[in-house]
């Protein structure tokens, strides 16, 4: 495949799953407000107009055949941006709730320490702002940062978010090897295992613009129990990192 | 319940769960499966160990020997998986199926392309000198 070094422009990657309704707001703001930024939408296998949509407002759109979910869709722009030698990489959700004038929060956040390998939106540290959330899944989100935060050994407030730029090095690991189905929290503990560092920044995050959150009520328990399942199992990993050459996780492996 | 009996029942569920945490631990088994796994092999320990509790549903569903019964609800779990691995199956075999035939479809684009491209270099074999001729 052909690497093309641009180490002046990043990507924007935009997961959207039936987000017609939303998401050419987004690409255009994106333009518009993040100027530098190519931008990617992936469509996870949209039922709607979502992929059409995100094409005429001028993105790149990779469309998968099927709903892989969050995960998977997310670890499609990695792959994408591994493969097409960006240097850097944000993630930005299709449904309206991430503003891309913070982008340039993340962006200064990496400028005054670049040896960050990743820089979080925070929806729970600025002071002026609360974010519009219901309890119950305030105090989900708390619980997580409460153990992300012992575990790794700095405060992290916000370990839901999934409002995150990221340099090559962090491309190139979440590339390789991505959680599947509720990504944000893993992903926090791969970086830490695999000694890259992050750091949050205060953003703002508005109400979703339209279409589904990916955590509805009803699976907010298997979220909590499939994470905190996740956690508990990624602690006693004996090789939690996985390195070019070694057996590929779940796929492969043959029986018990 | 007699005691061997008990400590049988609670060590092969225990066993089994241990397996389960195993396989996710190597990266064997995704947590989306594991956790019904988890799920089952807790309530069996639960049945096995709360006498009052398996004796209560021996008698719900008119079995004299509850020991029976954790045979019984162990059974209908283990129907219950089976049906969910089915589910999984069909899911996965309906995706594959999507995955081959946009395979496809992209291999029949990409060879007409390349196919096009190559009609186009031999002609330019064909007449070297026509960018010449034009100019």
């Amino acid at each position: 495949m052909a690497m093309v070094p641009r180490p002046l422009s990043g990507l924007a990657v935009v997961p959207a799953y039936n987000e017609a309704q939303t998401v050419a707001g987004v690409v255009t703001a994106l333009y518009r407000d993040a100027p530098g930024w190519d931008v990617l939408v992936v469509d996870d296998g949209s039922t709607d107009e979502t992929a059409a949509v995100a094409a005429e407002a001028g993105a790149r759109v990779v469309r998968h055949p099927f709903n892989l979910g969050i995960g998977g869709a997310v670890q499609s722009g990695f792959r994408f941006a591994r493969d097409h030698g960006y240097e850097r990489m944000v993630q930005v959700d299709g449904d309206g709730q991430h503003d891309p004038r913070e982008i340039d929060r993340l962006v200064r956040a990496r400028a005054r320490h670049p040896a960050l390998d990743m820089v979080c939106g925070s929806r729970f540290m600025s002071e002026d702002f609360r974010y519009p959330a219901p309890i119950s899944r305030r105090t989900g989100i708390h619980l997580f940062a409460f153990l992300m935060s012992r575990i790794v050994g700095q405060r992290v407030s916000d370990p839901t978010s999934g409002f995150r730029l990221y340099n090559r090095r962090a491309i190139e690991l979440f590339a390789r090897d991505y959680p599947h189905d509720y990504p944000e929290v893993e992903a926090v503990l791969m970086l830490h295992h695999h000694r890259l560092t992050m750091r949050e920044v205060p953003v703002r995050m508005y109400e979703r613009g339209g279409g589904q959150s990916s955590i509805r009520s009803g699976k907010s328990l298997y979220y909590m129990v499939k994470v905190l399942l996740a956690i508990a199992v990624g602690l006693v990993r004996r090789r939690p990192i996985v390195a070019p050459g070694d057996a590929a996780p779940v796929a492969a492996g043959a029986g018990l | 319940m007699d005691f061997h009996l008990r400590l049988a029942a609670v060590g092969a569920t225990f066993v089994l769960l241990l397996l389960v945490l195993e396989l996710v631990r190597r990266r064997r088994l995704l947590e989306r499966y594991a956790l019904v796994w988890m799920a089952v092999t807790a309530l069996l320990i639960v049945l096995a160990v709360w006498d009052g509790l398996l004796t209560g549903v021996a008698t719900l569903i008119g079995i004299a020997y509850p020991p029976s019964a954790l045979f019984v609800v162990a059974f209908g779990f283990v129907i219950l998986l089976l049906l969910h691995f089915s589910v999984a199956v069909s899911r996965l075999t309906d995706q594959s199926k999507v995955l081959a035939q946009s395979l496809s479809l992209l291999e029949e684009r990409v060879r007409r392309q390349e196919q096009s491209t190559g009609e186009l270099d031999a002609l330019q074999a064909a007449a070297p000198d026509y960018e010449r001729s034009e100019a």
